[in-house]
């Protein structure tokens, strides 16, 4: 395992934590389901195209292009009750910048059943947890889908104009959404579209946004719908919304989301690292009478940061023991063991001759002679091993 | 608890600019707009120039690679032609349009050319996404030819029926006997922010932006 995939495995595990802790129970899938779920639900997907193969009994399986469906599929609650569950899995699908499929992990959580409000802010609350464990810099964005349903209701029944105005918001485009209305709207719409541009542009920590918010949502009809949004985003203390950001240009598939839906951003990775929201229009589709919601954190997205973490000092191999030919391969493991220990990491033998030309970094180094272990002082590769720097003289005594 | 978590504050800002015409007419208007522009392309070979004062920093590349500067947060705004947005469709947002570097995108053919609906449209363009965009909406067949220049010459040889390119003036299709049949969309520069860089240098961008704007407003 190289150090980027361990540290993003650690950031794996760091999570599942956090979604233990808050009673959500793990949940482990097969890699592949059958195609027909995700060929009926494409729209649903991150990208429709899916890894296809016939299996021995003729159905056309996929490997898995996506996590939710397959907890929704398999995960059906009594009335009244809420399924929790946290997943790591991997996903096959078209990295949207490779253009090629690509195995990418995702950990994440999904709550199925009687969704009510304090559901909803405990997964925010989460999708929040999650983010501080990976990155000191991060935000997350939330918005209310319901508003934008509400406010396009009110401007303009066709589905065209409609994802050309959804288009615009969500690239926060003002000068986009007034040559749609100045092309194709009746002039009497100028105000909502106005509105509308200024909801998209507002960016913001609750506190400093809602007012204005409500203001613009009063002009679009969607008071009701910003209501239940601004309850919601009340949940939170005022310290837990720290990193909390309404932004309205985050919009999704209304076809299956609805209500609340966020996104979150850690500094230095171009792209979100999580994505979640409701999926109740999902559940309706799926003739499912609960509701739902949750959210994936891309891990693969973290690369960056998981590498930042590592210092760029840290030798592949903590410790080296070199031998002679003539040394008992005995001795030599008795001696790797123990370097292993005096280390607390990795250590790898190697034989005297071949020390010159090694093709790896080493923090330290280690001579086996007449059974004995000596360290050698060579330099810097010594001092850049600072945790163990105090092991050194121990060592040294042996 | 959460104890830490992303402030937006004043940092240094990076913008890519188009190399060539359209990038020197942007640094005039980030002088207008009150930002320092220690130099410019043409007395500088730099590929990145430093405004401290202003706290921007500027890279010159490919204007077609703009959005992907910008994309990937190599720099955190840039400037790029609606064409180049719409045909890499870079997922970034489109805070601005600077009213500069105007064109259109067109459909020309030679001279007398009459369109015949029940044969495949050959059409030679470099924008092979808005043209198959523009003629799909259109429900037309057509066979998209991908050049990447000299697109006037693909008619006058035979090799496609139309092309879908930028007009300026209209002078170069002319002298080569061709002549616009249909306009597809109109083509200005647009002021772009990466994702990321939004949320964590938010007023700054959004400065940047409104200035911006509003010196494209004073014409």
């Amino acid at each position: 395992m190289t150090g980027k995939n361990a540290e993003i495995g650690a950031i794996s595990r760091k999570l599942a934590g956090i979604y233990r802790k808050y009673g959500y129970l793990p949940y482990k899938m097969s890699r592949f389901e059958e195609y027909e779920l995700y060929m009926r639900n494409k729209e649903f997907l991150i990208s429709d195209q899916v890894i296809t193969f016939t299996d021995t009994n003729g159905r056309l399986m996929a490997l898995k292009p996506d996590v939710t469906l397959s907890v929704i599929r398999n995960i059906d609650p009594e009335p009244g009750q809420v399924a929790k569950v946290y997943y790591s899995e991997n996903v096959y699908r078209v990295s949207g910048r490779s253009g090629v499929f690509s195995e990418l992990m995702q950990t994440g959580l999904e709550a199925i059943g009687a969704v009510d409000n304090v559901l909803i802010c405990e997964v925010l609350h989460l999708a929040a947890e999650s983010l501080n464990a990976v990155s000191d810099s991060w935000v997350l964005d939330v918005t209310g889908l319901d508003i934008l349903t509400k406010a396009l209701d009110g401007i303009t029944q066709d589905e065209g104009i409609r994802k050309e105005l959804l288009e615009c918001v969500g690239r926060k485009n003002p000068h986009g959404l007034k040559a749609i209305a100045q092309e194709k709207l009746p002039e009497a719409e100028a105000e909502k579209i106005d509105a509308l541009s200024k909801l998209a542009e507002l960016y913001g920590a609750p506190a400093k946004v809602l007012a204005e918010a409500e203001a613009l949502c009063k002009v679009l009809g969607a008071e009701a719908e910003f209501k239940a949004f601004a309850e919601i985003l009340s949940g939170f203390g005022a310290e837990a919304a720290n990193g909390l950001r309404v932004d309205f240009s985050a919009v999704s598939d209304m076809n299956y989301y609805n209500g609340i839906v966020f996104r979150g951003f850690v500094e230095g990775v171009p792209e979100r690292v999580l994505s979640g929201g409701q999926y109740d229009r999902l559940m309706e589709k799926l003739s499912r009478r609960s509701r739902a919601l949750g959210f994936a954190v891309y891990l693969d997205a973290l690369e960056r940061v998981a590498g930042a973490n590592q210092t760029a000092e840290k030798p592949d191999v903590d410790a080296v023991l070199c031998y002679r030919d003539t040394a008992m391969a005995a001795d030599v493991w008795k001696a790797l063991e123990e370097l292993t220990q005096i280390c607390g990491g990795s250590a790898r033998a190697v034989p005297e001759t071949q020390l010159s030309g090694v093709e790896f970094t080493y923090g330290r180094l280690f001579s086996l002679r007449g059974g004995a272990l000596f360290e050698l002082k060579c330099g810097k590769t010594v001092q850049n091993c600072g945790e163990t720097a105090q092991k050194s003289g121990e060592a040294e005594q042996k | 608890m959460i104890e830490k978590c992303g402030e937006t504050d004043r940092k240094t800002l990076s913008v890519a600019l188009p190399k060539g015409r359209l990038g020197e007419k942007v640094c005039k208007m980030l002088a207008e707009a009150g930002y320092e522009i220690p130099e410019t392309p043409e007395n500088s070979r730099k590929l990145v120039l430093e405004s401290p004062t202003s706290g921007l920093r500027f890279f010159w590349v490919k204007p077609s690679d703009v959005g992907v500067y910008v994309e990937r947060g190599a720099a955190d705004i840039g400037v790029a032609g609606k064409d180049i947005l719409l045909e890499y469709r870079p997922d970034v947002y489109e805070l601005a349009d600077l009213g500069i570097g105007k064109c259109r995108i067109a459909v020309a053919a030679p001279e007398g050319f009459r369109d015949d609906p029940g044969r495949t449209l050959r059409v030679a363009t470099k924008f092979s996404n808005i043209a198959a965009d523009y003629y799909g909406r259109a429900g037309r067949s057509i066979d998209v030819i991908h050049l990447n220049g000299s697109i006037e010459l693909a008619p006058l040889l035979g090799l496609s029926d139309v092309i879908l390119d930028i007009v300026e003036t209209g002078t170069t299709l002319r002298e080569n006997h061709l002549e616009v049949i249909e306009n597809v969309l109109p083509v200005s520069a647009r002021l772009i922010a990466g994702k990321t860089a939004y949320r964590f240098k938010t007023e700054f961008i959004r400065e940047v932006a409104e200035r911006l704007a509003q010196v494209a407003q004073r014409g």
